[in-house]
């Protein structure tokens, strides 16, 4: 959370106030991802602007195709980008040459959605482990095997099974092997993205407890991307919503649930069913799909099904603005300062 | 009243080159006219066995159906001769499943695959056949049904193919429909759009639905009536919300504690089931949940519980039931989840 007085923001992180003003561990400025769909342009992501501060995690949530998966992707540079500037600790990662980025790359680090897709097969537990030390020459023999067992027991896994491949694991334990790898060269931040989604429910808590905990023992900042809008409020500090390919609304979490302003979060938090068959809710069902990034609609990308749409909203693009303090959204209903 | 479907004591194993496995056993549940019962359960835990069974869908082998009955209408689903069986499936009870790209015929007019489901159980026209499948794509919700109904799966969306399988599903007004997850593939806002439709279809043509599920917040919105299946069980069964305010049985109470709220104080930590589910090539000789449970007793070790009932209209298997149980922790630890 974050509170600003006299003009300085101050964040608050549960109970502890940091007085002096921070300096976000990411800026990410207008960044923007295009594909080349044929002859036609895909527009994956459009203008992102926002700031990730250390120790932060910041949840990044939309549905399938809203961009997100591409923006996080974008932003570690594993996709190259179309336009806009991303500074982590004041390097602008996008000038970087390919060396220089590598170096970076060891603080930089990623947590994929499918534990089956993102494992090689034919590679054992230590291999899998081992490869970021390997790549980045930092470690080797007897060091590197102490190094994995150290990992292995931070992850709850144990030693024996470092000799083990990844099939003989069930879904939760890979997603273990692979949030080690991510871990092995002490990374400062790391992209995880949708990384519970593909486990049971009785699992997810599990590895949501771990990622949790591990923040918190090594001081890591998370880009955390996820559709589940409960397990991300659960798990974040400030929410990012995104909408075909556009920043929709951004404040911390408490907030952006208790009074979301613009209306897809709106849809989006009342669409979540709860496991609360004695309350009964409003519901706003949005009408029809998400328009084809190829072909967005014109002005607000969200008129086409947004229950509130007005003419201008087919015109003028809205702008993004900070509506309460901490508070960012682009709809017209609001005017600065006005709600 | 009697029930339209009736599943006593259902044990299905599936024969294979590792050992067998023994995917239901001892299912028991009835479900009655114009009812919503849910099975709730993670991945392996028997819900798709059980209700590809009560379709007689499990190829066999390597499926063998070892015990019990399955009672539709007085009749007994097992015995049943596959002749008999075709004119059940898709007249009497109908079934949609979790991804509808692999479910509908690509190669097929949407339209023609509603028309073969109608043909095929009635004695009409092609063009009579052909105004009932525009009047069921109209039911759904698909717009232009004059256009949508000669095109191919393809150019659907992904919302709209699972309400193309719901028109087919639906298009012979069965009794009953089994819906094998049918949103997880889909979007929340989507989702939500679906389950709507559900309901109000279910209000204008009198179904019964089976809804299978691993979303609790599914099952709190949709259902009258939950079971809970655990490695091939039933553990926990009775109207939906006295059994989430009074969870019977510790894997059910596990459950709802290790999900996050979107209306809970984030501060309360995810209790998360330790351990994963138990292996059905071997499964324990007592309760299967005994490994994962806090409250495990010496009993439940060597003897499984069987399904009695604990409290009004709810029933459970478990030995903390059991009056010479010792019920202090079971009792303490209540449900103090986070309301």
């Amino acid at each position: 959370m974050i509170v600003r007085l006299e003009g300085k923001p101050i964040r608050v992180r549960g109970e502890r106030l940091e007085k002096e003003e921070q300096t976000p561990l990411l800026r990410i400025k207008n960044l923007t991802k295009h594909f080349t769909v044929g002859k036609q342009k895909l527009k994956a992501v459009e203008g992102l602007t926002f700031d990730i501060y250390p120790g932060e995690t910041l949840g990044l949530v939309g549905e399938s195709g809203c961009g997100k998966s591409t923006a996080g992707r974008t932003m570690i540079r594993l996709l190259e980008p179309t336009k806009g500037e991303v500074h982590y600790n004041g390097i602008q990662l996008f000038s970087l040459s390919g060396r220089e980025m590598m170096k970076i790359r060891r603080e930089i680090q990623m947590i994929f959605q499918d534990p089956y897709a993102s494992l090689n097969p034919r590679m054992t537990v230590e291999e899998i482990i081992g490869e970021p030390f390997a790549i980045h020459g930092t470690l080797r023999g007897k060091k590197k095997r102490e190094r994995i067992k150290e990992l292995l027991g931070l992850v709850g896994l144990q030693p024996e099974h470092m000799s083990r491949f990844p099939h003989e694991f069930s879904g939760g334990q890979r997603q273990r092997i692979g949030i080690a790898r991510a871990l092995a060269l002490e990374p400062k931040f790391i992209v995880c993205d949708e990384p519970i989604s593909a486990l049971d429910v009785s699992i997810q808590a599990q590895v949501v407890n771990l990622l949790k905990e591990l923040q918190q023992k090594m001081g890591l900042t998370y880009l955390f991307i996820a559709h589940d809008l409960s397990m991300v409020k659960y798990i974040s500090d400030r929410v990012l919503v995104m909408y075909l390919g556009h920043m929709v609304e951004l404040t911390d979490s408490a907030n952006l649930y208790d009074n979301p302003l613009h209306p897809y979060t709106k849809a989006l938090l009342s669409a979540v069913p709860i496991p609360e068959p004695e309350v009964k809710r409003e519901r706003i069902i949005l009408k029809g799909d998400v328009p084809s990034p190829i072909n967005p609609p014109s002005g607000c990308v969200f008129r086409t099904r947004c229950p509130e749409a007005m003419d201008i909203c087919a015109q003028v693009k809205p702008a993004w603005q900070e509506v309460m303090p901490n508070h960012f959204t682009a709809c017209h209903l609001y005017r600065q300062g006005d709600v | 009243m009697e029930p339209l479907l009736e599943v006593e004591d259902l044990h299905v194993s599936f024969k294979t080159y590792a050992g067998t496995v023994k995917a239901v056993q001892g299912v028991n549940f009835a479900i009655r006219e114009g009812e919503t019962l849910g099975i709730v359960g993670e991945s392996g835990c028997g819900k798709s066995a059980t209700a590809k069974a009560i379709m007689k869908l499990l190829p066999s082998p390597p499926a063998q159906y070892e015990r019990g009955l399955i009672r539709f209408q007085g009749k007994d689903v097992l015995k049943a001769s596959e002749k008999e069986m075709q004119s059940i499936r898709g007249k009497q009870i109908s079934m949609i499943f979790q991804d509808p790209m692999t479910s509908l015929n690509p190669t097929s007019k949407i339209g023609k695959q509603i028309m073969e489901a109608i043909v095929k159980h009635e004695n009409i026209s092609m063009k009579e056949a052909r105004q009932r499948a525009l009047r069921m794509l109209e039911l759904v919700g698909i717009p232009q049904p004059e256009k949508r109904i000669d095109q191919y799966p393809h150019e659907y969306s992904g919302g709209m193919r699972q309400r193309a399988m719901i028109a087919i599903a639906l298009a012979c007004r069965p009794k009953l429909l089994i819906a094998d997850e049918p949103t997880t593939a889909l979007d929340v806002t989507i989702q939500a759009q679906m389950l709507e439709l559900m309901k109000s279809i279910q209000e204008k043509m009198g179904t019964a639905i089976i809804l299978i599920t691993h979303d609790l917040g599914v099952v709190a919105e949709m259902c009258d009536r939950v079971a809970v299946m655990y490695a091939g069980q039933v553990v926990e069964t009775g109207r939906v919300k006295p059994l989430f305010k009074h969870p019977q049985h510790p894997y059910t109470r596990g459950l709802l504690k290790s999900v996050p709220r979107l209306d809970a104080n984030r501060k309360a930590p995810l209790q998360p089931i330790v351990g994963s589910p138990p292996d059905l090539f071997e499964p324990p000789q007592g309760c299967a949940f005994y490994p994962r449970c806090s409250y495990a007793m010496r009993i439940c070790k060597d003897y499984a519980p069987k399904l009695e009932k604990t409290r009004e209209g709810q029933y459970a298997s478990c030995w903390l039931h059991h009056p010479l149980a010792d019920k202090t922790k079971w009792l303490k630890e209540g449900m103090a989840v986070d309301r």
